[in-house]
């Protein structure tokens, strides 16, 4: 177990050492970002003092060591737009997108686990139909429609809920306006709900033809027990991998909640420095989400191999 | 994504459609037969087969029937509510709605099927040689493979939407670039267990070169699960360009996508203009869910392939 840990572990740091020369040397091989950034008016000695400040007159794998000696010390580059570091605007908008991410993803897996069950014990029964019929539905459905549907719906026919998402700085102000959380929220949970809910289904039917759920229910052990303790702890281990597995997709989903809701998150932030070439941003950003992608798919791996006797690495 | 193993639902797929032992490829006329009516035994892949030739028809030829104006604007028809005119009214330029989703839903099926094709074929090609050269070279290729699949699918296409003049080729290469991973993962899985096979070693003996062991040998061995993947991408891939659009990166008019005109309707929300609204996304996710009832079936024919055996 101790030479899986270390190997995957090193997997994993090669892992984002190869996101970091991806997005570098994509970002930097742009021709024309400083002309982008500074307008059309910019005199050409005004182009060359920018490029010069920021060393982008040096080969590209000269500022590939430069950037990633910094990063070494914790710093992640200067954004060119808002005239702040990108470690401050990061730390200012993760949290909120953090918030965001983890409300919707635990509420999605709350239906969708009884849901996938559910599905699974009545299987290729009408309720089985529909609900498998309404996740390929949710899992079709392009974000943005269905988040401004909503919108149109609750907030504007309705007046239930704001049509914005809370602004104002910081995680706090989530919490002072929870009612312009919800829509956000029920947008990225119908998505994840449709896409979980999947893997449940399928991992609850693997499961119930085993040999131990025969014995279980022979043993006189009452349905209810046999579902809930017996299958839906086994099936529970590949929902862990998928969750893992599926984090860069749910944060390019909340990427697109969060600017169909102007969320001012990470997705926000990332989306505003493409429209302008900030540079520093799109390859911080970047960098910062990936890592956290490899870490939940390390951490999932992880938890795989703990929790389930059979898996044995060497 | 660094893992030892492959990803669950990848893993359980190669596991599935694990190919037959070398040879029987060419006497499987029959299971190709068993294949088809497995896949045609199941309702809701015969429906999806009827929705994806609907909008075929309906993209390809409806234009023929239907016809209408699709590059000039009309300033003096913009907006105009559903009428015996213009079935599904006209939006925001004066272009007729309804001959404007033949239109759009072209590009959109294009570049959905192109990206598709194209991230398959590269994928398995990578794959193909990362798992049969194994060693160094198929720990630094897999390396890559799971660095650009760590990259959040939106995030890597805003970048790369920033870098390039939007245009048809542009988004299919776009597309593409984020989804030739998983089909590298799965086939690499493939490979890597065929390499040790007696029919591997049997053609090596005879002679054979690894290049022709490759094209010849491994790659046919992976067609099933390749197919059942590309089914998804076109699916997966309509969605990614529909979503490029409302970010603002999508192809510039006259030329139309779904995804376009979809993210262009949303702004009239507010104004009870449902046709706007409604019809192109209800396009796509027919679409996309045809093309998913497809790739299940298509899954579960394949893994007929083995129980047969």
């Amino acid at each position: 177990m101790f030479a899986y840990l270390v190997r995957r572990v090193g997997q994993a740091m090669a892992v984002v050492i190869g996101v970091s020369i991806i997005v570098f040397f994509l970002m930097h091989l742009l021709p024309g970002g400083e002309r982008a950034l500074l307008g059309a008016r910019a005199t050409p000695v005004q182009v060359h003092a920018f490029v010069v400040a920021n060393g982008l007159n040096h080969p590209i794998w000269v500022q590939y060591v430069d950037y990633m000696g910094q990063l070494l010390h914790g710093n992640l580059g200067y954004s060119y737009h808002y005239n702040e570091s990108v470690n401050s605007l990061l730390a200012a908008n993760i949290p909120k997108s953090a918030l965001l991410v983890g409300v919707s993803v635990v509420i999605a897996l709350l239906i969708a686990l009884p849901l996938g069950v559910i599905q699974a014990v009545r299987r290729n029964s009408p309720v089985d139909y529909v609900f498998t019929g309404a996740s390929f539905v949710g899992y079709s459905m392009p974000v943005f429609w269905l988040g401004i549907v909503l919108i149109g719906w609750f907030a504007l026919d309705l007046h239930w809920f704001p049509a914005e998402a809370p602004q104002g700085a910081g995680v706090g102000a989530a919490f002072s306006q929870p009612r312009a959380m919800v829509l956000p929220v029920a947008t990225l949970v119908v998505v994840n709900v449709a896409l979980f809910s999947r893997y449940v289904r399928s991992a609850a039917l693997d499961n119930l033809v085993q040999d131990y759920i025969r014995t279980a229910r022979a043993k006189g052990i009452p349905e209810r027990v046999v579902l809930l303790r017996h299958m839906l702890r086994n099936s529970l281990i590949p929902v862990v991998t998928i969750l893992g597995l599926s984090m860069p997709f749910i944060f390019s989903g909340a990427l697109i909640v969060e600017s169909v809701f102007n969320y001012p998150g990470m997705g926000l932030l990332f989306w505003n420095a493409a429209q302008i070439h900030d540079y520093p941003i799109l390859v911080g950003g970047t960098l910062v989400v990936s890592t956290a992608a490899v870490v939940g798919s390390l951490l999932a791996d992880l938890a795989y191999a703990a929790l389930d006797p059979r898996v044995r690495y060497v | 994504m660094a893992t030892t193993r492959d990803p669950l639902a990848t893993r359980a797929l190669v596991e599935r459609t694990a190919a037959p032992e070398g040879g029987e490829a060419v006497a499987s006329r029959g299971i190709w037969r068993v294949i088809l009516d497995v896949f045609l035994q199941n309702r809701l892949a015969v429906v999806g087969v009827g929705i994806v030739v609907f909008f075929l028809l309906f993209c390809f030829v409806g234009p023929l029937i239907y016809r209408t104006t699709q590059v000039v604007t009309n300033l003096t028809l913009i907006h105009l509510a559903p009428s015996s005119q213009h079935l599904l009214g006209t939006d925001a330029d004066g272009y007729d709605e309804l001959g404007r989703l033949m239109v759009g839903g072209q590009t959109s099926l294009e570049v959905g099927l192109a990206a598709a094709v194209v991230a398959t074929l590269w994928g398995t090609l990578w794959g193909a040689v990362a798992g049969f050269v194994g060693g160094a070279v198929d720990a630094v290729m897999m390396r890559i493979v799971d660095s650009v699949l760590a990259i959040p699918p939106i995030f890597l296409l805003l970048f790369l939407a920033t870098a390039f003049t939007p245009s048809v080729s542009m988004l299919i290469f776009v597309v593409a670039f984020v989804s030739w991973v998983i089909p590298a993962r799965l086939v690499r899985g493939e490979s890597l267990s065929l390499r040790s096979r007696d029919f591997i070693l049997a053609v090596r003996g005879m002679g054979s070169r690894d290049r022709r062991l490759v094209l010849r040998h491994i790659l046919p061995n992976a067609v099933g699960p390749m197919i059942v993947y590309a089914t998804f991408a076109v699916a997966d891939a309509i969605l990614l360009v529909a979503a490029l659009s409302f970010l603002g990166l999508g192809i510039p008019p006259p030329a139309a996508n779904w995804g376009e005109m979809l993210s262009n309707g949303l702004n009239y929300i507010a104004d009870g203009w449902w046709w706007l609204v409604y019809p192109a996304g209800l396009c796509i996710v027919l679409v996309v869910v045809a093309f998913n009832f497809i790739g299940d079936a298509l899954r579960d024919a394949v893994e007929v392939r083995l129980q047969r055996r």
